[in-house]
């Protein structure tokens, strides 16, 4: 089974995103921000990662070019999902190293075909 | 769901049939209330008998198109269904091309609807475009619905719609931003052309091609008229050309002019181009 970490400062969201991947056989676990999810990719590197952009103490983009400069780094599928939708920040996080990008609002339709998208599904 | 009297239903389907070829089985009874209520609230009417008793009136030829439009709508994803798209890349345009020495494809979309096909061939080649130099698309969607040919046209959709199908690397390439809408580039879109079109009108108006797509709406028509299309669609089709097909259509059955392709799923080719081609490699001489 595929291991997603699902990154979110909302609740709601890490619970809504948690059921969707979860019915696409996904083992998750979750983190509230960057920090926290920096930390957690430390212990242990998942195979995705749904990302939000803005958290407190870390924001997603912030992350990701910490992540992508980790031992293993590179290996995780990262999934952008944020309400930023200007073509701007999509450019930016892809040259961060972004796989894939959801603006939301998303559904579990989205969520799908993205991670299809990113060879995820 | 509300109960549609079997007179009515009657009428509609007949209705149905005549102005499009749709046919209107009971098991596509669900659509009728999920498409037709909008109309029916936009006229002011209670529900589907009255808006049925007004489409009976005469002087009812606005709403009668209104109503053919919203059954024989299809909904659209970019690269819906994958396989042809890679058929048309791999596939279809290599095997075409040596023989086409302008480089130049005529290709059909027969089912537009709002544009997400012609433009996914379009996107599948532009992303091709050094291993394929000078080739040029010309391609022609069409569809019996105005208003999502005037979609297409403007190569405007939503970001629900740039979601499903479309990798967000094409999305940053071949799109613009425009308010809360994403709009296809100018390049992109000049590539296609669109027009209003029933599949039961002769063909021959629209000139020969060398790809014809028509997936998804065949499944609408009766045996016969299904036949009678693609008997039609082979006469504007050199004998190398192809056909495509929705992923649950079939021409087995069909006494038509065509056969599925050896190996790849939903190409058809013409029956009589499959009989002349050589056995693989029999020694010369």
């Amino acid at each position: 089974m595929k291991h997603c970490l699902v990154v979110d400062d909302s609740r709601v969201i890490r619970k809504v995103a948690r059921k969707i991947l979860e019915e696409l056989s996904f083992d998750i676990s979750e983190a509230e921000d960057g920090r926290i999810a920096l930390d957690a990719c430390r212990q242990k590197m998942p195979d995705a990662i749904l990302l939000d952009w803005n958290m407190p103490n870390m924001s997603g983009i912030e992350f990701l070019r910490a992540l992508r400069k980790e031992a293993g780094g590179e290996h995780p599928i990262v999934v952008f999902c944020t309400t930023e939708n200007d073509m701007d920040r999509i450019s930016e996080a892809l040259s961060a190293g972004a796989n894939e990008y959801i603006m939301k609002p998303f559904d579990r339709d989205i969520i799908e075909a993205k991670f299809t998208e990113a060879g995820l599904v | 769901m509300s109960a549609i009297p079997s007179d009515d239903f009657a009428f509609l389907s007949n209705l149905l049939k005549r102005r499009s070829g749709l046919v209107l089985t009971p098991d596509k009874l669900y659509l009728v209330e999920s498409r037709l209520m909008p109309i029916a609230r936009k006229e002011g009417l209670a529900d589907i008998a009255a808006l049925i008793s007004k489409l009976r009136q005469p002087g009812s030829e606005t709403l009668q198109r209104a109503v053919t439009d919203a059954m024989t709508t299809n909904e659209s994803l970019f690269f819906r269904d994958k396989t042809p798209f890679e058929h048309f890349e791999k596939v279809i345009v290599p095997s075409l091309l040596p023989s086409r020495p302008q480089k130049r494809l005529r290709v059909w979309c027969a089912a537009a609807s709002t544009g997400q096909e012609p433009y996914s061939l379009v996107l599948t080649m532009a992303e091709k475009a050094a291993q394929f130099p000078g080739l040029s698309l010309d391609i022609l969607g069409t569809d019996i619905c105005a208003e999502v040919i005037a979609r297409a046209q403007a190569g405007i959709y939503s970001q629900f719609e740039v979601q499903r199908g479309l990798p967000i690397q094409m999305l940053v390439k071949y799109f613009t931003k425009e308010g809360d809408n994403w709009r296809l580039k100018e390049n992109i879109r000049q590539q296609v052309k669109y027009k209003l079109f029933n599949l039961l009108e002769s063909l021959s108006a629209l000139g020969q091609f060398d790809v014809v797509f028509c997936r998804n709406v065949l499944i609408y028509f009766d045996r016969d008229t299904k036949a009678d299309i693609i008997t039609r669609i082979a006469k504007i089709l050199p004998e190398d050309g192809y056909l495509i097909l929705g992923a649950a259509e079939t021409v087995v059955g069909l006494t038509v002019p065509f056969q599925p392709h050896p190996t790849a799923k939903g190409l058809y080719v013409k029956a009589a181009a499959a009989a002349l081609t050589p056995p693989a490699k029999v020694a010369a001489g």
